[in-house]
């Protein structure tokens, strides 16, 4: 699923190497496995921080083994399936990683609607974040909002432009708590994005403040 | 934030001076090569050797090398002695079962195998899945280029120096990022590693390869 050539906003250094060093919660995980499975840029910067992790693996304080953990090992090889499994890789919208998290394509989406059209349904990760895949008819906005934290929000389908840039498929845009923007989705097409946030979102208009407690946006 | 630069980080240049350590391509003393060798084996033999022939020789010097690196990093991850002693051998488990899956143009034996043991880690230590990118579309007949590798394996020999070289206040940091001691925010602090060609070699690596499939 390669749009190396079309992808204009990409994940930032230090959300790859805490992606490569294993640290980040499991929603941030999720929208970095799938925007790396569609951007070669971010996949090659990705496994330059992995090299990193070998060379601190390799030079770090070694810990002696059992007497016996080769042997052990053998037999935990002779014991387990090594078949080799065929590669993961989506033929259809959503990459393979967020597929595992819907349980298929775009259409096992089990949609909530939000109001005006907007939907959304949140994903399934550890409590330290939260991953939702959203949907925004073509032309209309998500609600003014600003962040406490950090949101991440990459385009699956169509496109939206908001105050910082136009952001199309495979596209990602980090915003922080000093940002407040109103996405508004291209007319062309519905658009569908995962959005990852660390922090409950903060609306500026009293209606989608009550509905936050509702909706757990 | 758009960020598109393909050999530079950006804006932060705190330490940005350490790219010069991987534009010296030749530059390096003899001793300096020797420190580095040692340390930078080339294991792909020994992995071929189990892909091919499930050579428990070749598996078993692996083991010697590698199993005490993989236990010494759970262990300083927070894992204790013997949840570390059980990871480890299912690490290396996980190594000869994936043989086929290494790529020596991508990827140093050492790079791989911490990719191994980190994702252990976060299913063992933290409890948490870990969603991993899709697979590249290789087919098995797909032999990696000989080029990429030997260029690869020579940049990363390089990126190890750099890393030893860094002043012993910045090494700590980093090593401190990989043992999941540093949250991403305090990651940001250390952007500016010496990482410019080794990426632009793996991205050459990758372009190769889905060029290859079309």
């Amino acid at each position: 699923m390669n749009m190396t050539d079309t992808i204009k906003h990409h994940l930032t250094p230090e959300i790859l190497m805490a992606y490569s060093a294993g640290t980040l919660p499991e929603a941030f995980s999720l929208i970095v496995a799938t925007h790396v499975s569609m951007c070669d840029v971010c996949r090659a910067e990705l496994d330059s921080y992995d090299a990193v992790g070998g060379v601190v693996m390799e030079d770090a304080v070694t810990a002696d083994v059992s007497s016996d953990a080769l042997s052990s090992t053998m037999k935990l090889i002779a014991a387990s399936d090594t078949a080799p499994k065929a590669p993961r890789r989506s033929t259809g919208t959503l990459p393979s990683p967020l597929q595992d998290y819907v349980g298929g394509d775009l259409s096992a989406i089990k949609w909530k609607p939000l109001g005006m059209g907007v939907k959304q349904v949140i994903l399934s990760t550890s409590k330290a974040a939260t991953a939702r895949l959203l949907y925004i008819p073509a032309g209309a906005a998500v609600p003014d909002h600003g962040h406490q934290g950090t949101e991440m929000t990459l385009v699956l389908q169509g496109a939206f432009v908001d105050e910082e840039d136009r952001f199309a498929r495979g596209d990602v845009e980090v915003a922080n708590e000093d940002m407040e923007h109103t996405p508004i989705a291209d007319m062309g097409e519905d658009c569908i994005c995962l959005a990852v946030t660390d922090a409950p979102l903060k609306f500026n208009a009293l209606i989608p403040r009550i509905a936050q407690r509702f909706l757990r946006i | 934030m758009a960020h598109v630069g393909v050999s530079e980080f950006g804006p932060c240049t705190k330490y940005s001076v350490l790219h010069s350590h991987l534009d010296l391509t030749t530059s390096t003393t003899g001793q300096d090569k020797t420190e580095v060798n040692k340390t930078n084996k080339d294991w792909t033999a020994q992995i071929y050797a189990i892909r091919d022939a499930q050579d428990q020789a070749a598996f078993a010097e692996l083991f010697a090398h590698f199993a005490p690196r993989v236990k010494g990093f759970l262990i300083k991850s927070g894992a204790d002695a013997s949840l570390a002693e059980e990871c480890t051998q299912e690490v290396m488990a996980t190594l000869w079962r994936k043989a086929h899956m290494f790529d020596p143009s991508r990827a140093s034996a050492s790079t791989w195998i911490f990719t191994i043991a980190r994702n252990r880690k976060i299913d063992a230590l933290r409890k948490q899945r870990r969603p991993e990118p899709e697979d590249l579309p290789w087919g098995p007949e797909a032999e990696p280029d000989q080029a990429e590798a030997i260029g690869l394996k020579q940049e990363t020999e390089q990126l190890a120096f750099a890393i030893k070289e860094l002043p012993e206040k910045q090494r700590i940091l980093i090593e401190q990022a990989y043992f999941g001691d540093l949250s991403h925010s305090e990651i940001a602090e250390i952007t500016g590693l010496p990482l410019g060609t080794i990426k632009s070699r793996i991205r050459l690596a990758l372009e190769r390869l889905r060029h290859a499939m079309k």
